[in-house]
């Protein structure tokens, strides 16, 4: 008895803070959400109706624009978007210029200016593409005519044809160092013997980083993949700045279209839904990294 | 001539090349906001890298630290308000929880860590409305203390899961000698316990106070007064709709970014230890 109240006076002490502001800054938060997104304005129960209004508004999926025509198509399409040209780039680059840099003169400099992007906050990111792809200031447009390009140069991030794609290449340039750290320390793990061994057999360069490095940095992938996912569904504060969404919608993202709905519309319930749907992404991404790391460590 | 051509590794070189053209290319950016802050606007309209006159001032410096719609030296003052107390507090109760949860033996750890580990993957997003009625509710809206209370209640859930997979490489042994020497719970951790997770401290600190200095999202929805806008929040207030003073902005963006450059220099080993143990867990 004397044993049990010693215990529950230091799960007191030691856990119960945590857990009060835990349970009401977050939990209930976010129980509040996920009820909200299945309310009206009026409290009454609307099932999924919401949710219906919401997937098919021309400002989270816009089918009369996509895919055949220009942006804006709408938040999920652009979250999409950003998804497949964001992701690869990253995690390519990122192996590829830890294994350059893994004996270059002068590599850790390098690595810190690639990384200066993960330093940087994210609103000042913003500034940086806007100002990267500014028609007169910005240095995009002085090499597009440097090399002749001269149809493409305009200011990117204020057309809609445009305007989501320099955000994207942008953010390329913002988060490589992210990825480009994770597999520079994953490269010192892998022994040296296997690359050893793999030039006695003959193989070039190249074969070796697909058939050695690759898979050696494949639990380093599940990492990156995974955790820049997270990062380009939620992403915010870049569009917020750069172009606040626009022009007309064209740069839109989840994350932005929650925050207007609810504190610019002030209709609660249906960024409730936005805010919902990024969560049940967001909690698969996570399940997913969780069992792919268990399964591994078996 | 020959043999020293023929000497040449010429893998090593392309590597050297396309290395130094990858810093080229991901430092321009960053030289783009660094010229821009130290030259007057009229050198900048043809572009930064214009070199053939240069006028150095700090007049956009002057100009964004007392800018009359955001100024950011107040902004500065604000975000410090806000970032310190906001990387101390999560860092005392996340420990004190991980070290509980790691050790003490009572009914529902198991499901206290579930449920912290699924709320790391929770967007934001997810509580922004209610947590500002809850502010609200609480007086605590438009106060400094509602957004740290804010970042605490946030920071907690990854310091705890940190920290608790930090305390599970310390080695137990010396904990239970020394409460074979009649250390109590509370002893145990401040004498033992604390001191071998220094390194562990040192790296939640540094990425803490870098993702509150950071933050925007929390602060959008919890400071709206102009004169308590934290540092993040006033750089887009400085760009006009549709022509931009580039000098003041990059002059601004310097300002903002040179607390968590610092942070990063000072505290690089454990920033970097930190982020990939964090990830790679």
């Amino acid at each position: 008895m004397r044993k049990t109240i010693r215990v529950w006076s230091e799960v007191l002490f030691f856990i119960f803070p945590a857990l009060i502001l835990l349970a009401i800054f977050v939990v209930y938060p976010a129980i509040r959400t996920l009820s909200m997104s299945v309310y009206n304005a009026d409290g009454d129960f609307v099932g999924l109706k919401n949710f219906a209004d919401v997937l098919i508004s021309k400002d989270v999926l816009n089918l009369s624009r996509f895919p055949t025509d220009t942006p804006p198509w709408g938040a999920i399409p652009h979250n999409a978007l950003w998804i497949l040209i964001h992701l690869p780039l990253v995690v390519i680059l990122g192996m590829v210029l830890a294994v350059i840099l893994k004996d270059v003169w002068g590599a850790s400099f390098i690595k810190s200016i690639i990384f200066l992007g993960m330093i940087t906050p994210m609103v000042v990111g913003g500034g940086i593409v806007r100002f990267i792809f500014d028609e007169h200031s910005g240095i995009f447009n002085a090499v597009l005519r440097g090399i002749g390009l001269d149809q493409f140069v305009r200011s990117w991030t204020v057309y809609p044809e445009t305007a989501l794609l320099a955000l994207i290449l942008g953010s390329v340039i913002l988060w490589t160092g992210f990825s480009l750290i994770l597999y520079s320390s994953g490269l010192s793990t892998i022994p040296q013997e296997l690359y050893e061994a793999a030039e006695v057999d003959g193989a070039n360069g190249f074969e070796r980083f697909i058939h050695i490095t690759v898979p050696s940095l494949k639990p380093v992938t599940i990492t990156v993949v995974s955790m820049t996912l997270l990062w380009e569904l939620k992403i915010f504060d870049l569009v917020y700045t750069a172009t606040g969404g626009g022009p007309g919608g064209a740069s839109t993202v989840l994350a932005l279209r929650m925050y207007t709905l609810a504190f610019r519309a002030l209709d609660f319930n249906k960024s409730a839904v936005i805010a919902t749907v990024m969560t049940v992404l967001t909690l698969t991404i996570g399940a997913w990294l969780a069992r792919t790391t268990r399964r591994m460590e078996d | 001539m020959r043999t020293l051509l023929h000497r040449i590794n010429w893998g090593r070189v392309a590597v050297h090349v396309l290395a130094y053209l990858a810093g080229l290319v991901w430092i321009v950016p960053f030289m783009g906001i660094l010229m821009a802050s130290i030259r007057p606007q009229r050198e900048l309209i043809h572009g930064w890298w214009n070199l053939e006159t240069i006028t150095i001032s700090m007049d956009n410096f002057a100009e964004a630290w007392n800018h009359p719609t955001a100024p950011i030296g107040e902004g500065l003052k604000n975000s410090l308000i806000v970032t310190i107390p906001a990387t101390i507090l999560p860092l005392i109760i996340a420990t004190l929880a991980a070290y509980g949860l790691l050790r003490l033996r009572f009914r529902g750890r198991h499901i206290i860590l579930f449920v912290i580990v699924l709320l790391l993957s929770i967007p934001q997003q997810m509580v922004a409305v209610p947590l500002f009625q809850i502010l609200l509710d609480f007086g605590i809206l438009n106060k400094f203390s509602g957004l740290i209370i804010t970042h605490t209640a946030w920071g907690l859930i990854w310091i705890t899961i940190f920290m608790r997979n930090y305390l599970t490489t310390l080695p137990v042994e010396v904990e239970e000698s020394a409460s074979l020497d009649g250390a109590n719970r509370f002893q145990t951790f401040t004498r033992i316990v604390l001191p071998l997770s220094i390194p562990g401290l040192a790296s939640v600190a540094a990425l803490q106070f870098t993702w509150v200095w950071n933050d925007f999202f929390m602060a959008l929805i919890t400071l709206y007064e102009p004169s308590m806008l934290v540092a993040t929040q006033r750089i887009p207030l400085l760009k006009g709709q549709y022509s931009v003073d580039w000098g003041v902005l990059s002059a601004a963006s310097l300002l903002v970014t040179a607390i968590p450059l610092v942070i990063f220099v000072v505290l690089q080993k454990y920033y970097i230890k930190g982020l990939i143990g964090w990830t790679s867990k």
